[in-house]
């Protein structure tokens, strides 16, 4: 009963707490930019604001093309109800382990390209290419990662791997760290941020989400941004859950634990975002076909931290 | 004392930095950037030394890893910038070839040398033969940035890459004499001076550094 409550209160926490988490990263680059910039209450508002607007469709649009925002953002929305955030004892958490958490990303993104393509303009359809390129490298990367993670906890369930880095029988391990790299730069790549894709801009010819939602308005634009948004929160909760889940609370805390989860989650989302907001303003964005390198660097270290893995044991 | 398990995790740690600056060496584009991943390179492997030093209890290793901070983290660095900036050279690093599949090959060359190193080593300790694997792994790294890059200074860099990885070796085996350490070092220094006169003849020759009219060359034809 009470893993039901935590479900549900975990599933509003995260949709409620995404559009304050990219307005901390939108402020940063702001400030350090040289900008006041808009509080970090603004994407609430730019979303209550697309909400309430009519949705235009196009002529040339099919069913598909008002299907996809909502497939989209129940992927994405059911994707970061499995992902313990406060507490590891929620209902829906021992429902799915990080490859479908994969899975329904891969799904999200397969909706997207395909919405890109529907309307059959030519931004929609190269961002739908560049989309899918990305992705063919990202996703294999991340699932080396889950691997290389698995093969250390014996598990991949995120519920129990965050118990076993609890458990203090990790150390200060290589493959880890390699994991953690990879992640973090498949992260970076899906949420489109800079290096990979530039998500401040509709006017650039190298844009890649931002073309596939092009010709969306309304509700629909709404759906998607905030989509991308709980995407971002859920990327840095994978992060948080796997690599850094101290804090976190378990099925036997009291109320004192679950603040203390909740607290300690919320502080190192909130880093990370500053993190995020900083690096972004420290580089430039990459060429196109320079995402390959990155990309390939992250199915690296994943395999490197999967070979190290397999060193560590024969020694 | 630290404790054998951190001793180890710290060491591996450390060595598996200076790898993984092994393969950014093989992935920057920039000739300046190749030179900075290569005093970062140095700078861990000094920190590997020192680590040594303290859990071996071998103070001549602290000497070693302040060369290694020193002459490889500062002085060939910024030997090597100054002579990029006197011979006026392109800033992309020219490839033969491309950096995704010389990654690759890297992956390969790191699981031969742990392949080959584990069962050559079976008598010695765990953190001994693991510093060897890696090592083998920067040491062929090395090699790999050598054999795949055109330009003469970003072929130095690979060779000072691979001389990282013996010294990674050499501070990893217990008793390794003092004298053979501070040869190395004083080597690659005199290597890098005989480098930079060789990369003013080279250039005057050929008016670029690209060590393809080389392969052609065949002497002053009277």
């Amino acid at each position: 009963m009470t893993a039901l409550l935590f479900g549900i209160i975990h599933t509003w926490l995260v949709v409620g707490f995404a559009p304050l988490i990219t307005g901390v990263v939108r402020l940063t680059k702001a400030r350090l930019q040289g900008r006041r910039g808009a509080t970090v209450l603004q994407p609430y508002r730019d979303l209550w604001r697309l909400l309430k607007k009519e949705s235009v469709v196009a002529d040339s649009a099919s069913w598909m093309f008002r299907l996809a925002p909502y497939g989209i953002f129940v992927a994405v929305w059911l994707a970061a109800t499995t992902m313990p955030t406060f507490t590891t004892y929620m209902i829906l958490t021992p429902a799915a382990d990080l490859i479908a958490l994969v899975a329904l990303l891969a799904t999200a993104r397969f909706f997207t390209a395909l919405a890109g393509l529907d309307v059959g303009t030519a931004f929609g359809g190269l961002g739908a290419s560049r989309e899918m390129f990305v992705a063919s490298i990202a996703e294999p990367a991340m699932l080396t990662v889950t691997f290389s993670l698995s093969l250390v906890a014996h598990t991949t369930s995120p519920a129990a791997i965050a118990n076993f880095v609890l458990g203090g029988h990790v150390g200060l391990q290589v493959s880890f760290g390699l994991a953690l790299g990879a992640l973090v730069m498949v992260a970076i790549a899906e949420n489109g941020r800079i290096p990979i894709d530039n998500p401040a801009t509709h006017l650039e010819l190298t844009m890649v989400h931002e073309a596939m939602v092009l010709e969306y308005s309304g509700r629909h634009l709404a759906l998607l941004e905030a989509a991308g948004m709980t995407r971002l929160l859920l990327y840095m909760s994978v992060i948080v859950c796997l690599f850094f889940p101290w804090g976190l609370a378990g099925p036997e805390s009291g109320p004192g634990g679950l603040l203390i989860g909740l607290f300690a989650w919320l502080g190192k989302v909130l880093v990370m975002a500053v993190g995020l907001g900083l690096f972004e303003s420290l580089i430039a964005k990459m060429r196109v076909f320079r995402v390959a390198d990155f990309l390939g660097g992250a199915l690296l270290l994943a395999l490197l931290a999967t070979i190290f893995l397999y060193v560590a044991e024969a020694v | 004392m630290p404790t054998t398990q951190m001793a180890y995790d710290t060491a591996h740690l450390i060595g598996a930095t200076v790898l993984m600056m092994g393969f950014a060496l093989l992935y920057q584009r920039r000739v300046t950037a190749v030179i900075r991943t290569y005093s970062f390179q140095a700078m861990a492997l000094a920190a590997a030394a020192a680590w040594q030093a303290y859990v071996q209890e071998a103070p001549h290793l602290y000497v070693t890893a302040l060369i290694a901070l020193v002459f490889k983290g500062v002085i060939v660095p910024l030997a090597l910038t100054w002579l990029v900036k006197r011979l006026g050279m392109h800033r992309t690093v020219e490839t033969a070839l491309g950096i995704g599949p010389t990654m690759i090959a890297g992956v390969g060359l790191v699981a031969l040398s742990i392949v080959l190193v584990l069962p050559v080593t079976a008598g010695a300790t765990s953190m001994t033969r693991e510093n060897l694997a890696l090592a083998m792994s920067v040491l062929l790294l090395g090699l790999l940035m050598m054999i795949t890059r055109r330009n003469a200074v970003t072929q130095v860099v690979g060779f000072m890459a691979l001389e990282n990885g013996l010294i990674l070796a050499a501070v990893g085996a217990r008793g390794m004499p003092f004298v053979v350490e501070i040869s190395i070092a004083f080597s690659v220094l005199v290597a890098m001076i005989l480098f930079g006169i060789f990369f003013f003849r080279i250039r005057e020759r050929f008016d670029s550094l690209d060590l393809a009219y080389l392969e052609t060359f065949r002497g002053e034809r009277q």
